[in-house]
């Protein structure tokens, strides 16, 4: 598929049951591509998956037993809701009763009871969406793919459907690997992240870890916004929201003091670039409510923060 | 006037000349062969009254619908295996079998029929080779009758075939493919419960197609058929050129005609026709 271009390399990932993993990362960074080969649809060329201990390499996806969320839902269009659901158990010659009960309890799982008889083109984005979901939940299987299933949803249904989601995946408590290259939908559903980067993992954590520790520049950069500081011993993360303003004079104790290049209001924030002599141009989020001074274009200003604000990065490198 | 015209949209003038063409070029003859059906040699419906009267018109039709069954469910399940393979082939070796696809279509329905003609002949290589591998002890007779018709049509129609159902298996989403084997489907299961249903929409549109032009076809079977194998096309141009009874050859065309119109008609009744010929499906 990729040629002799190595798509995924080094990839060391283990998974609890039950949890809620997030692999993100640009486009190219190898995450539907892990995402493919957990699924068996991609072989690979060495290392092993295995699942409570038992490998998974040879096994041909219909023998895995992963449900899977496709982007784009895949759902088959010459067949109703409720045929779409039930297909996992019909395939599997299950009674046609026992076919009946589970769909009922999927199409009451994703709400969708009314539209059981319906096409899926007869649907909205965020039905076929939950059509999809049910219809790979509805075998049980141990583990639930997810591969940038809202990517086609509008902004405020993708915010409704991540609550759904997570309400679903405490209901079921099975596992959802679920891929993605939306912070924010990481940071929000997630019990742990893996930030993927050329093919590697970057750095794995719960949102929290992540946001507070960044590993590296890229991850503070991708998960978040962040200032860098390179000083001597090293480089160092620096939110903008954890840095205080002041205009000059005015502040406690300033760590440096720069001029105002630009100032942008977005409501709850305002966002302040600073240029330093000392660390170049900084951003700074400054909380509306608890700091109401208005800040202008070329004004001097003085720039606090607390010691543990600044994290050190293990990695320094790009 | 002014009535009219708030209701005609103004993009109608302009197809209109064009309408007109249409209508003076293509419908005046249907007209004109309809109306001699019923004319010629005096008014009447003495022409249609043959069709159960003479044997020989209804031995003529019945062959001519059992060729035309026969070759369509052989180039339809033929031309689904190559459009298939075509599908799912690498890029180069899909456009190389496209090229050929489409040479097949360049080269002259007669010299196809005569190459068959030397292939299936009784000194041709097919009956030698198989002698020599002692399949058969004697040449099996491949022509001049309607084994040879059907093995000629096929061949000529396998390329007609084969294209609908190409446009159709490329704008499947291979994910749902994928769905079904991710939700524990066999291969086979997949095939049968997901890929055929999507591709009916091909599958008619290509059986339609093989099928209505197997109905006029002329040269193979009067080549291939040897004068044994009377097909309506051939019958009609015996009426119009030697027997010269227009009449009776209006009657047929006129027939093929309504037959054609008739299967569209019952088709639109299963299935949106649009999606037939590639329209969208919703």
């Amino acid at each position: 598929m990729f040629g002799t271009f190595c798509a995924v390399n080094d990839v060391s990932l283990d998974i609890q049951k039950g949890e809620f993993l997030t692999l993100l990362g640009p486009s190219g960074s190898g995450k539907t591509t892990l995402l493919m080969m957990i699924a068996g649809f991609l072989d690979i060329t060495s290392g092993d998956i295995s699942l409570d201990s038992e490998t998974l390499i040879g096994v041909p996806p219909e023998k895995r037993n992963f449900g899977m969320v496709f982007q784009g839902y895949a759902l088959f269009p010459h067949m109703t809701v409720r045929d779409n659901i039930g297909y996992a158990l019909s395939v599997r010659k299950t009674p046609k009763a026992e076919i009946d009960i589970r769909v009922e309890e999927m199409l009451e799982l994703v709400q969708l009871q009314s539209f059981a008889d319906r096409k899926p083109n007869q649907l909205s984005g965020g039905q076929q969406q939950r059509v999809a979901l049910a219809r790979a939940l509805c075998f049980s299987p141990p583990v639930l793919l997810l591969d940038e299933p809202l990517g086609a949803l509008d902004k405020k249904l993708r915010v409704e459907v991540q609550e759904q989601l997570k309400d679903i995946h405490r209901r079921v408590g099975t596992t959802f690997i679920y891929v993605t290259h939306d912070q924010e939908e990481a940071l929000s559903m997630s019990d742990r992240v893996v930030i993927m980067r050329d093919g590697a993992i970057e750095q794995i954590g719960s949102p929290k870890e992540l946001y507070e520790k960044p590993e590296s520049k890229f991850s503070a950069g991708f998960l978040g916004k962040s200032n860098f500081l390179y000083l001597e011993d090293g480089t160092y993360a620096l939110r903008p929201e954890k840095i205080d303003i002041a205009a000059e004079g005015a502040g406690a104790a300033p760590r440096m003091t720069g001029k105002v290049r630009s100032v942008t209001y977005f409501g709850s924030i305002q966002r302040v670039m600073v240029e330093t002599d000392e660390a170049g141009e900084l951003e700074v989020d400054v909380d509306n409510w608890r700091n109401p001074t208005s800040f202008r274009a070329g004004q001097n200003v003085d720039l606090m923060w607390e010691d543990h604000a600044a994290v050190m990065l293990q990695r320094s490198e790009d | 006037m002014l009535a009219l015209r708030k209701h005609i949209s103004p993009g109608w003038w302009l197809v209109a000349p064009f309408f007109l063409l249409v209508a003076c070029l293509y419908l005046g003859p249907i007209l004109n062969i309809l109306w001699l059906s019923l004319s010629d040699p005096e008014p009447g419906l003495q022409n249609y009254s043959k069709l159960v009267e003479s044997d020989t018109l209804a031995r003529i039709m019945w062959t001519t619908i059992r060729i035309c069954v026969i070759t369509t469910g052989f180039a339809v399940i033929l031309g689904y295996s190559i459009a298939y393979a075509m599908v799912h082939a690498y890029r180069r070796e899909q456009s190389f079998m496209l090229t050929f696809l489409l040479v097949s279509f360049w080269i002259s329905i007669l010299v196809r029929t005569f190459s068959w003609l030397m292939l299936l002949g009784r000194k041709g290589p097919i009956n030698e080779g198989f002698e020599a591998i002692g399949l058969i002890s004697e040449p099996v007779a491949f022509m001049r009758n309607e084994l040879g018709v059907l093995i000629g049509m096929v061949h000529y129609m396998i390329p007609y075939a084969v294209l609908p159902l190409l446009v159709n298996m490329q704008t499947l989403d291979q994910r749902v493919m994928s769905a079904s084997r991710n939700l524990g489907a066999s291969a086979s299961q997949t095939f049968f419960r997901i890929y055929l249903p999507m591709t009916t929409p091909g599958i008619v549109a290509s059986a339609l197609l093989v099928f209505i032009l197997s109905l006029g076809f002329y040269v193979t079977p009067a080549v291939l058929g040897g004068g044994k194998v009377l097909m309506v096309a051939e019958y009609i141009s015996v009426q119009l050129l030697v027997t010269v009874k227009w009449g009776v050859a209006a009657m047929l065309a006129a027939l093929m005609l309504a037959g054609v119109l008739a299967m569209l008609w019952i088709m639109s009744k299963f299935m949106k026709l649009s999606t037939v010929f590639g329209g969208a499906s919703s």
